[in-house]
């Protein structure tokens, strides 16, 4: 058994992410069926892939019941018609749980325990709202282990102004606009439509239609128009419906292999993995996360912050992304970042986003072959951060 | 007034209970770049218990949403699919039973082809996504659109219009042959519904030609609108074959011999059908719509298809409520089976009990190798439907184990249900139940499987005679789906109530009948060959008596069916109902000369009649034509019948009706057989009222 091999990114698809809701497009779609939509476009289009060489399915959602629960790897695998001899499991890491479930079934083919996997993340937010059955121990507050506003990510976000006094409502929504603008200008351009899975949707009230695109995005939002939005968390605060992502519902997925199987089976590798790294923040604070996760994954590297060429920053809140840039010394509006906006316009269905940074990044690779490094990154809920760094194949 | 609004006016009020599909329409933007195409979902706004059926409302609705799509210049396409799980089902049935005029009928047809017929002239091309089950007019929908796509997990697509008395007259005899040619046309118009109205599943309607493209249930839609798009770009050619040229009309005659055979015009559908496929391969589109017009009006106002509807509604409502049942909840747990005897009818019975109760089926005997013979029939028969992948390995272990043989009946000690299979004679069982009751429990059901014998007589000597019951199978056990269940003097609800509940894991239709000679299918079927061998026996022609009742369309003549019973068994059977009602129970003579010779009937093994054995029957000096043969014929099951009503044999004429369909076989055309007796007059005064089984007074 092999100690460690290079492992590559392959291909990555989404369905178009959906606002939750009774509204939405996914309102009355499983979220079992989300993923299986994405299982069986990535092995239709790697016809390279014989399915039963995929060795491995990982698929992350936050609340893991209902359609999200039943070990959903291993359930959507079944119902996607991989052999039965593929195994899948269920991961969570909130919000970077598809960036979980890559860099893990990374490190099993780097240990040599699989060749190919197919890793990605669900979150059906209308199915299942934020903190749907939690049941938190009550010594977080009594010992005061967190602090009272650490389980609600917008409360975490007007906390990291109060952190980067900095950072005002009007740069916050600034980002928003331009998040807003560079989505609409990447869907005008055909970036966005190549890895989006078209996903059948019914409603008994319309019959059924089929989502070409993300429900999310609000183009031709301005700066007035953001101005004047409530701020829920906090009175007179900075956090607002328009620069932050939404309640959404998705699924996304990507075919994670060993460099040498990539190549014998004739798969187009388009990223190496380079380093990963998970970090914990004070949870109040949870947007602060990608910092030491990427400061981490650097030293790992060897590699320093002026050495990426391209980052895919998970949009969760505009503060989270402007305290990174901040801290890094890279300006709010650098071409660099988020080439075709983020979460803000696209959405966040919680544990999928990870897996929409990297087919992003790869498309991005495939457009900038001067670029040799990127890094996808994200915060997450319970103050954590995730990076993972990727090295250009194109 | 247009057409439309006239038959709006006509049909609207026809049945106030139509369950409507709806027919819902969204916008889908076809993947790349391919255009607009208006997707029309199909809905009765049910799950799919309840499926999408058309009556006037719905193709209205239909008519209605593509009168919408043909107002609109943006579109490059229509699409049609059904609810999760169904397409469609076709005409709603209901509806039809209640038409009461031929003007009525003939809108019916003409509203169906005047809404169907837009799909495939709107100018934009069209595209069935038959996602679901498709039957009837569903499945016309399909066709009549420019192209189809299909789901592999698709579990039934029909035409079962000759089946009930029908005709696909909503275009499918026209479209269907010019598509998949008149041979395929034929298998799925004809001769499957012919055929216990067999069904294909989708793969195989692909492969008929049915559908262009096959595609897996797991991204069905998505994968069928990217087929569209295709298709649409030119990227995917459809070739669409001229079967015109072909042996046509050779295909047709030899398939109209194949239904004399087996009809000789009893029923008019199929031959409807026929001439209507002859025609689809020069009629315009116009003149083949009308001839359906003009097939279903026929049709519809026949009492054949009333007969065809009441029997449909039988084995559908009312075989699984069976009349006089008691309530379900006094059924008591079967986890263990025992059946007395080791033959052929016992090892039949073992298998289906293991097959559907799963539960442990222990075989007695008194003799070893007539014990390891029925255990091996088992086991032989479980490794030919692993054989044929009908069940898994592992599934195949579990059935061999849960079957097994004893010597002794010790083993019954914890059976819950116990059922005999020995030699017919009472005597024989009284004993057989005497060594059982000594060794089960007081609860444990004590079942019959006699054919002709007393219960009450049966149970007489037992300690229990509450728990005996009658459950009467029909040969071959494992096919024939009816199963009398014989209610004793003594029977108990409890008993009656776990038979039922047997009865339906089984999977068996069971109806109750009253501890009456030779209970319903088999006193019937012996009054009929009784009176067909005493005319044969008065020096009838055997040939003219075989054949005098062929007008009926029944699945086999007298003496077909006494070789299949065997003479021996028919025989005694006689001999029984002899003893009970001498009067209208012969016992032949002739017969019995031909029990004695060991000859399994008056066929020899090449079906011709073989001259030894029909001499048998030689002798007779009073001969009867083929006419009288059938008017006494019919006259005494008229009889019978009514004896058997007032007797309280069975609840109504329904239940008659519903053992004769499902226990012998007899036709959906004759509604069994009371509707056929009404119709013809031979029941003087009818069993069933008007419109019940036939055209409304």
């Amino acid at each position: 058994m092999p100690s460690s091999r290079d492992v590559v990114f392959v291909d990555g698809v989404r369905t178009p992410f959906g606002r939750s809701g009774p509204k939405g497009l996914y309102a009355e779609t499983r979220a079992d069926d989300l993923v299986v939509r994405v299982i069986r476009e990535l092995i239709r289009r790697n016809p390279g892939l014989p399915p039963e060489r995929v060795d491995e399915v990982a698929i992350a959602a936050t609340t893991q019941i209902g359609d999200q629960g039943l070990t959903i790897g291993r359930s959507a695998a079944v119902l996607a018609g991989l052999p039965k001899s593929v195994p899948g499991y269920a991961i969570d890491r909130m919000c970077a749980g598809a960036m979980t479930a890559v860099t893990t079934v990374a490190g099993g083919i780097a240990f040599g325990a699989y060749d190919v996997a197919i890793a990605g993340g669900v979150e059906h937010m209308g199915r299942h709202p934020m903190g749907e059955g939690v049941d938190p121990n009550p010594r977080f507050l009594s010992e005061k282990l967190v602090d009272p506003s650490a389980l609600v990510m917008g409360m975490t976000a007007e906390n990291l102004h109060d952190r980067y006094p900095s950072i005002t409502k009007d740069r916050a929504d600034a980002y928003a606009v331009l998040s807003q603008e560079k989505v609409a200008k990447a869907y005008a351009d055909g970036k966005i439509q190549p890895d989006l899975v078209p996903t059948a949707i019914r409603t008994a009230e319309k019959g059924w239609g089929l989502a070409v695109q993300d429900e999310a995005p609000r183009p031709g939002t301005t700066a007035e128009a953001l101005a004047g939005l409530k701020t829920p968390f906090r009175p007179h605060g900075n956090v607002t419906a328009g620069n932050s992502s939404g309640i959404n519902d998705g699924a996304t997925g990507c075919v994670v292999a060993a460099a040498d199987v990539a190549a014998e089976l004739g798969l187009s590798a388009k990223m190496r993995l380079v380093s990963y790294a998970f970090a914990g923040v004070d949870p109040e604070v949870m947007g602060v996360g990608p910092i030491p996760s990427t400061e981490r994954a650097l030293r790992l590297a060897g590699l320093d912050i002026s050495d990426i060429g391209l980052f895919e920053i998970n949009e969760a809140f505009a503060v989270q992304v402007l305290a990174f840039l901040e801290h890094f010394g890279i300006a709010d509006d650098d071409p660099r970042v988020n080439p075709y906006g983020g979460a803000i316009a696209f959405g966040h269905p919680l544990a999928s986003s990870g897996v929409r940074l990297m087919t992003q990044l790869a498309r991005q690779f495939g457009e900038r072959p001067d670029v040799r490094y990127g890094i996808t990154t994200m915060c997450v809920g319970m103050g954590m951060g995730g990076t993972v760094i990727w090295e250009n194949l194109a | 007034m247009s057409d439309i609004e006239t038959w709006r006016a006509l049909l609207s009020d026809r049945n106030a209970d139509e369950v409507v599909t709806k027919a819902l329409v969204r916008d889908v933007e076809l993947p790349g770049g391919a255009g607009t195409m208006a997707l029309i979902t199909l809905d009765n706004g049910f799950d799919h218990t309840k499926p999408n059926t058309f009556g006037p409302h719905g193709l209205f609705a239909l008519n209605g949403a593509l009168s919408e799509i043909a107002a609109r210049t943006d579109l490059v396409a229509v699409g049609v699919t059904g609810k999760p799980f169904i397409f469609g089902v076709g005409a709603d049935l209901k509806g039809a039973a209640q038409v009461t005029s031929r003007e009525e009928a003939l809108a019916i047809g003409a509203l169906g082809h005047h809404v169907f017929r837009r799909l495939g002239e709107l100018g934009i091309p069209s595209f069935a996504f038959v996602n679901g089950a498709a039957m009837g007019g569903g499945l016309e929908i399909a066709l009549h659109c420019t192209y189809r796509t299909i789901s592999s997990g698709v579990p039934a697509v029909a035409l079962p219009e000759c089946f009930l008395g029908l005709v696909p007259g909503w275009g499918g005899t026209q479209l269907l042959p010019r598509l998949v040619g008149p041979a395929n046309a034929i298998k799925l118009i004809i001769e499957n519904p012919l055929s216990q109205n067999r069904m294909v599943k989708g793969a195989q309607a692909y492969e008929l030609g049915v559908a262009d493209a096959l595609f897996e249930p797991a991204d069905f839609l998505e994968e069928s609108l990217r087929w569209a798009a295709r298709v649409l770009q030119g990227a995917e050619q459809v070739s669409r074959p001229d079967h015109t040229a072909g042996d046509w009309d050779k295909t047709v005659a030899d398939a109209r011999f194949l239904v004399d055979l087996k009809l000789h015009g009893a029923s008019p559908a199929p031959y409807r059908a026929l001439d209507l496929i002859a025609l689809a391969r020069t009629a315009s589109r116009d003149e083949g719509f009308a001839a359906e017009d003009e097939a279903l009006a026929d049709l519809l106002m026949s009492d054949e298809l009333r007969a065809g509807l009441y029997a449909f509604d039988l084995v559908q409502r009312r075989a699984k409520r069976p009349a006089g049942a008691p309530d379900k909840a006094l059924a008591r747990k079967v986890t263990k089976v025992g059946v007395v005897g080791a033959g052929l009818m016992a090892s039949q019975m073992a298998l289906l009990f293991a097959r559907r109760l799963e539960v442990p089926v222990v075989l007695t005997d008194l003799d070893q190798a007539r014990l390891d013979k029925g255990v091996g029939y088992v086991h032989a028969e479980v490794d030919k439907l692993l054989a044929k992948g009908r069940i898994s390995g592992d599934q195949a272990n579990r059935l061999k184990a849960l079957v097994t043989g004893s010597l002794t009946k010790d083993a019954f000690a914890d059976a819950d249900f116990v059922i005999e299979a020995v030699f017919e004679d009472l005597a024989v069982k009284k004993q057989v139940f005497a060594e059982v009751e000594a060794v089960v429990s007081a609860e444990c059901v004590l079942a019959t499987n006699t054919s002709s014998l007393s219960l009450t007589e049966m149970g007489a000597d037992l300690k229990h005679p509450e728990r005996l019951v009658g459950f009467h199978f029909f040969n071959p056990v494992a096919v024939m789906p009816l199963l009398e269940i014989i209610r004793g003097a003594a029977t108990d609800d409890a008993t009656l109530a776990t038979a039922f509940a047997v009865g339906k894991s089984l999977k068996k239709s069971s109806v109750l009948v009253k501890d009456a000679p030779a209970f319903v299918v088999n006193r019937l079927l012996t009054r009929f060959m009784g009176e067909v061998i005493t005319a044969v026996d008065e020096g009838t022609p055997l040939e003219t008596a075989e054949h005098a009742l062929d007008g009926l369309g029944l699945p086999m003549t007298p003496f077909a069916l006494l070789q299949l019973v065997g003479p021996a068994v028919g025989m005694h059977v006689a001999g029984t109902l002899h003893e009970a009602f001498p009067d209208r129970f012969g016992v032949s003579a002739n017969l019995a000369k031909l029990v004695a010779s060991g000859k399994p009937g008056v066929y020899g093994a090449d079906f011709s009649l073989d001259p030894e054995a029909v001499a048998f029957f030689a002798g007779g000096d009073r001969p009867s034509t083929a006419e009288q043969v059938r008017e006494r014929v019919l006259g005494a099951l008229s009889e019978e019948i009514r004896l058997m009503l007032e007797e309280g044999v069975v609840a109504a004429p329904q239940d008659i009706d519903l053992c004769m369909i499902l226990g012998a076989g007899w036709p959906f055309h004759l509604g069994g057989i009371t509707p056929y007796l009404d119709r013809s007059g031979h029941s003087r005064s009818r069993f069933l009222p008007p419109g019940v089984a036939s055209l409304p007074a």
